[in-house]
């Protein structure tokens, strides 16, 4: 494996680096520890508008320069909110990548939030919510997460709450703004057809300069430990039912991450971190697709997880049979969560696991954005050495170190049931 | 403003001097490309066998036939297929589209040769078992009944029936509930006694082998299929435009959000129009933050998360359109911004300046768009089947460059025409 350069400026901000000759593209990206999670009530969806203001210019790079510049370069970039960061990529011919580190510094602090601008984007962003809100599984989603977590604000939707997005003002996106977006806050990250040592000084020389902020506002609201099973339902239109099981599941940095990764293989199939190119396998000689799939009791299952600083949530997501109810479905979701707690899975099931592992890790390194995502990510909720260990880990994971953490963490105390009752289906009385 | 590509650049673009075709003796043509920057290998292709030989009653069936395929074969049952594939993290999966059924997949580079032999299973051996096939039934009613509360996908359906009428490209590839209702077991195992064969199949595969390696492998495990049986693919037949403007809404309740698909006609992929169709596209709904059409609909009057066109050419008469997901209340307001976006377009087509930015983004992206396997894997099955060249990406940058302002309002007033539009929307 090629070496990382990692270094931190004098201003706190962390730069990460990697060569790879293998295409003339960079990909090179700027990450926030800002998200979701950093948001109060009355604010949700704070970062995500913030991120959207993020396009909306500064007085050197106005709005229509920016995106013009980028697309006539033949780049690719976007920007990602999630609970714990905020995120923003370029990835372009190897000869044009400073356009995309002079943006990303200038915007850094320079960014407008111009009141006119503000004022079309909230519509933009509701807009936003009303396509989700189209989707039964964002409802049910976001039903469960909800229930999921009555302290901790990972308890509401990246997006915000319809109440908030109808009247946060302009000074709250500022303020949040300029609370979070620090040198000291952020990570640097680039991966790609450069020299590393030329690559840092041109880094050094754009955002060395952009002094330290203070250190930024978090928030300490720990969830505390459920107290039992929480079940709920979400009336919507449709003929098609949904139900979703999240339990309570460790952060990715703590040891019992990576048996449950191995769980997540057998119960549901492999699930990829990746974010871009990968893709994976099927999960189709899956415990649960073979229980419920195979049963005619759904029509799909699939298991998800996500990495995270506090401990989220592995979700079970399940596309209920046309023909069979949601109260069929869960005794028989229960009797593989039983059966993975009473007896050990067999090594041989735990090597396929790290096979599938090392395979969705070879599609993710094919892409030069996807390689420079995790030097980024990585840092978000761990820090680089854990993608650089996380095949070695999953391979030291025992039958032992399963059957202990599935009943840690998949009783029933430890989970939110919601079921998704389609208005079309007169029948699904739960 | 002139964009070069460097020589590194063009050169890391796939061309004749690491392309390999091979054309085997039934007829299968194989296109490959070695990248040993990943352990990991891509394979994809086409075969014709696509919904057009479906009839009205059974809407659906080759495409119920190509998700039966890896249910079980004679070798192998459903679970046994798919131990092999997820046992090594691999995957491989099929669809039915019009003219042709497809399949792709991706393993670790060791795995090729079994990736081939369930290919070669799944096409030629198939054994349709009733259980699975029933099984798969509810899938695909399922899938259905969320298509019909996608208010995206209705809006697009609607617009295929309204602008295809008469045409087998107004139906949709996976059927109704009611067709695939009627498929019988008898129909699966007919449509693919007579449709699969070898001929008009094409398969690439890019990735961490080499080429003579790969063909051989290909060869061993499909070059002895024969099916005399296999029809010629039929032929279109003659598509006329509305000769007015249709608006039809598709009415879903209990939706937030409403969808609207509006546009025309456009050029087939081989039409001398594409490429000034395919730029002038690009300046109307694509470039940057959405175009002209994300400028007028998201960015200046906030109606919209998404607005942008797209161009949709195949083999035969494209169509060229703007989607839009909005609020049901801002519909009309919408659809007038859009309306506005297009008369302008058919008017006064696009300035110098505008053409330049979309050649520049058209051409710089060329290495992006190509760097993945999968990425390379498209671009060779997109040579073969409209017979481009093998060396059309290194010459793409100069296709891109000769279009002029007056060949884009051209293809534009061609098109489009803002008096006979097709208008569909979905929603409350």
């Amino acid at each position: 494996m090629t070496e990382i350069v990692k270094t931190t400026l004098s201003n706190g901000l962390q730069v990460l680096l990697k060569e790879i000759h293998t295409a003339p593209l960079i990909s090179f990206w700027v990450w926030y520890r800002v998200g979701s999670r950093d948001e109060v009530n009355g604010r949700t969806g704070i970062s995500h508008w913030v991120e959207h203001m993020q396009f909306k210019g500064t007085p050197q790079f106005p709005p229509s320069i920016l995106d013009k510049a980028i697309s006539r370069d033949g780049g690719m970039w976007n920007a990602f909110t999630y609970l714990d960061w905020t995120t923003y990529f370029e990835t372009m011919p190897r000869d044009k990548i400073d356009l995309a580190l002079r943006l990303e510094a200038d915007r850094m602090v320079n960014s407008v939030f111009d009141p006119n601008e503000v004022a079309s984007e909230r519509t933009v962003i509701i807009s936003e919510r009303e396509g989700n809100e189209n989707e039964p599984l964002f409802l049910l989603g976001e039903a469960v997460q909800n229930a999921a977590f009555r302290v901790h604000t990972y308890h509401h939707e990246v997006i915000g709450d319809m109440a908030d997005l109808l009247t946060m003002t302009r000074d709250d996106l500022y303020q949040h703004y300029r609370a979070y977006y620090t040198p000291n806050n952020a990570v640097v990250a680039a991966a790609g057809d450069f020299d590393a040592e030329t690559m840092l000084a041109r880094i050094r020389e754009l955002y060395e300069p952009i002094p330290m902020g203070a250190e930024p506002p978090r928030l300490a609201r720990p969830e505390p430990p459920p107290r039992g099973e929480i079940r709920l339902t979400v009336e919507g239109p449709g003929e098609t039912a949904y139900l979703q099981a999240a339990y309570h599941f460790p952060a990715a940095a703590e040891q019992d991450f990576f048996p449950l990764t191995v769980l997540d293989s057998l119960l549901a199939g492999p699930s990829s971190l990746n974010m871009f190119g990968g893709g994976g396998t099927s999960n189709r000689t899956s415990r649960l697709y073979r229980a419920l799939v195979e049963k005619d009791l759904a029509v799909s299952v699939s298991g998800g997880t996500a990495a995270t600083i506090d401990p989220y949530l592995y979700t079970l997501t399940i596309t209920v049979h046309p023909e069979r109810r949601p109260a069929e479905v869960l005794p028989a979701l229960d009797d593989e969560i039983a059966r993975i707690q009473q007896e050990h899975v067999t090594e041989a099931e735990v090597a396929r696991a790290i096979k599938q592992a090392r395979a969705l890790f070879a599609y993710g390194s094919e892409n030069i954005t996807n390689q420079a995502f995790w030097l980024g990510h990585a840092e978000m909720f761990a820090s680089y050495d854990w993608f650089l260990t996380y095949l070695d880990r999953l391979a030291a994971v025992t039958a032992e170190d399963v059957l202990r953490v599935a009943q840690t963490y998949f009783r029933p105390q430890n989970r939110v049931v919601g079921v998704y009752l389609p208005s079309a289906r007169e029948d699904t009385v739960s | 403003m002139t964009y070069r590509l460097s020589p590194a650049a063009i050169h890391s673009l796939p061309g004749s001097d690491d392309i390999t075709r091979a054309v085997l003796d039934n007829g299968i043509v194989v296109l490959t490309r070695p990248n040993y920057s990943s352990p990991s290998i891509y394979l994809s292709g086409y075969f014709s066998a696509g919904s057009l030989f479906d009839s009205e009653e059974k809407l659906g069936l080759a495409d119920f036939v190509s998700s039966a395929l890896m249910r079980g074969t004679q070798r192998f049952d459903f679970q046994q297929i798919y131990d092999a594939l997820e046992s090594v993290g691999a995957s491989l999966g099929f669809s039915a589209g019009t003219h042709t059924s497809s399949f792709s997949g991706r393993s670790l580079a060791e795995d090729l040769p079994l990736m081939l032999d369930l290919l070669s299973q799944a096409l030629r051996e198939p054994v349709f078992p009733q259980v699975q096939i029933e099984r798969l039934r509810a899938q695909l009613l399922t899938s259905l009944a969320i298509r019909a509360q996608d208010t995206s996908e209705m809006a697009g359906l609607v617009f295929d029936q309204l602008l295809y009428a008469g045409h087998p490209y107004a139906r949709p590839d996976d059927g109704y509930p009611e067709t695939i209702q009627a498929i019988t077991l008898d129909d699966l195992v007919e449509f693919h006694r007579v449709h699969y064969g070898p001929r008009g199949m094409v398969i690439a595969i890019v990735g961490a082998v080499e080429p003579q390696k790969a063909i051989e492998q290909v060869n061993r495990t499909l070059g002895d299929w024969r099916n005399p049986l296999q029809p010629e693919p039929p032929a279109l037949p003659p598509f006329v435009p509305p000769a007015k403007t249709l608006r039809q809404h598709h009415t879903i309740p209990g939706m937030a959000q409403a969808d609207i698909d509006m546009g025309g006609p456009g050029p087939a992929r081989r039409d001398p129009e594409f490429m000034a169709a395919s730029l002038g596209n690009s300046v109307l709904g694509q470039f940057g933050l959405m175009g002209r059409i994300g400028d007028a609909v998201r960015e200046r009057s906030g109606l919209a998360y998404y607005a942008y066109s797209s161009l949709n050419a195949g083999l035969g008469p494209g169509s060229w359109g703007v989607s839009a997901g909005v609020n049901p209340a801002n519909l009309e307001k919408a659809i007038d911004l859009i309306r506005r976006e297009l008369v302008r377009f058919v008017k006064e087509g696009v300035t110098t300046e505008e053409l330049a930015d979309s050649q520049a983004n058209f051409i710089g992206r060329l290495p992006l768009s190509l760097e993945s396997n999968a990425g390379v894997a498209g671009a060779l099955l997109n040579i073969e089947r409209y017979d481009l060249g093998l060396d059309y990406y290194r010459e793409y940058p100069a296709l891109v460059q000769a279009v002029t302002p007056e060949d884009v309002l051209a293809a534009a007033q061609k098109f489009i025409d803002p008096e006979r539009l097709v208008i569909a929307t979905a929603g409350p």
